[in-house]
Formats: C-alpha cells, structure tokens, sequence
C-alpha cells in the first residue's frame, strides 16, 4: 500500500549506509477530524530489514515516530551490488516491502 | 463456440490469479505479524511502565551514548533524532520522550551485523526531554537531551 519506499543504500570502508523515506500517515489517534471523530491510530509497528537473505536489523515504532517516516542504520560488511530489503508491517496489518541495491 | 472460449479463458484466468495468490499468502513470513510489538511499552503512559514494558530494571545515565539532535525543534511533527552508543555489546537502542502522551517513540534491536547508530525523525508535542534507553547484555543505560518544541507536532 500507498508508495514505494525510497531507500539509498551505499557501501564504504566495510560499512553499508542506508537511508530509508517510507510512505504513511502515522496517525497518533489523538486527532479530531472536522466532525470532531477521533481519528484512529494507524502506524508502521514493526520495520524489517534484510541484507541479502539475512535479516540484519529489527525496529518497532510507535505513532510518536513522524508522518513519511524517515530511517537510517549501518550495516556491517555488505558490498556493491548487495540487495537490501525493507519491509514494514502497520497496526492494521497492511505490509509492505521494497528493496534496493548498493552501490 | 465463442462462448466456450471466452468460459475457457475465464477459468484459466481466475485459477491462475488464485494460484498467484496463493503463492504471495505463503510468502509472507509468519516473522513480519504484527504480534511481536510491544504493545505493554509503546501504550504505556509513564516512564516507569514505559521501562517496565522494556524490560528495564534501572537504567544508569551513560557518558557513552551521543544523542544528535537540534537543540530546537522548528516542527514538531517532524524532529530528526540519532543516537550512536559507544557501550560495547549494545543489542538496543529505545527513543522515549518524556512530555509525549506515549512516551516510547521507537525501539531498535541491534543485532551482530548492525552499528549501533540509528536515526528516525520523531513527533514531540511541546518542550521535553529526549531519552535514550540503550541495553548492553542485562543493563540498561541512558542518555538524555532537552529539545525544545516552538511549535508542537501531534495536530492537536
């Protein structure tokens, strides 16, 4: 659901850099709408990130984290030409997952 | 005759889009469910609680962990905040904000192949101070930096 995550994943002195821009409203369920309804709590809970086939870093958010939310970890090792592969599941259960390659 | 065809071609379709979905449902690995996160510390509303869902026994302030950040905040609905912990055998890094109504905003588990160093961008509803709660085997150390908020970030 809603657009593809841009991710930037770049390798340097044994370290690979990645950069992640994900799509999604991160509602923290203390807004009103114009009716004056509680817009309810919807957010990315659990971040997964893969380099290649190895699970390298697990994250788990709250609403607190802001609207688009941004993230930005290194890996150790990983080389050009590697796959790294980011999935995030919200508290609704909609998933999605988006990969790129180092450069 | 056209008929059948087109009845033919139907079937072959939706079997094929039910084959296909199939395939997709049994790729989703039972790992990304939404049944692990830590709905005791991202729902509680004290530090207290919010340590207690961790797992946080008590936490010693750490001259080993760098918070980066602005000191103030333009927005905030959308705060840039990194924490690098220099605490040898660090396996998580939590960013709590204490004025928040829920104070956990986000928890990473560093694993063997990651640098303990990690950036989100946080929501802060007004002036607070930002703590950070990393775990080194059993214990638990923090680091804290006030930021202040001129204009808050939960659209209330």
């Amino acid at each position: 659901m809603g657009n593809p995550m841009k991710i930037r994943a770049a390798s340097k002195d044994g370290v690979t850099d990645v950069k992640v821009l994900m799509s999604h409203e991160m509602e923290t369920g203390f807004r009103k709408d114009a009716s004056g309804a509680t817009i309810p709590a919807w957010f990315i809970a659990e971040i997964t990130a893969k380099l290649n086939d190895k699970v390298v870093m697990q994250s788990q958010w709250g609403p607190s984290v802001s609207k688009n939310p941004f993230l930005a970890f290194k890996i150790k090792g990983g080389q050009k030409g590697d796959k790294v592969v980011i999935s995030w599941v919200d508290n609704k259960g909609d998933t999605r997952t988006d990969e790129a390659t180092v450069t | 005759m056209q008929y059948g065809t087109l009845n033919r071609r139907a079937l072959l379709i939706r079997s094929t889009a039910t084959a296909i979905a199939a395939a997709i449902g049994s790729m989703v690995p039972t790992r990304f469910a939404f049944a692990a996160w830590n709905k005791a510390a991202f729902e509680a509303k004290t530090m207290a609680d919010a340590y207690k869902g961790l797992g946080a026994a008590q936490a010693a302030e750490s001259g080993d962990i760098q918070i980066l950040a602005s000191d103030i905040a333009e927005n905030g609905a959308v705060v840039p905040l990194q924490a690098v912990s220099k605490i040898p055998g660090t396996t998580q890094i939590s960013f709590l904000v204490e004025k928040n109504p829920n104070m956990l905003a986000a928890l990473f588990d560093i694993g063997p192949d990651l640098l303990p160093d990690v950036t989100t961008r946080i929501k802060m509803g007004q002036t607070s101070n930002i703590i950070v709660l990393v775990k080194a085997g059993d214990k638990y150390f923090t680091a804290t930096k006030e930021i202040k908020v001129t204009l808050g970030g939960c659209g209330g």
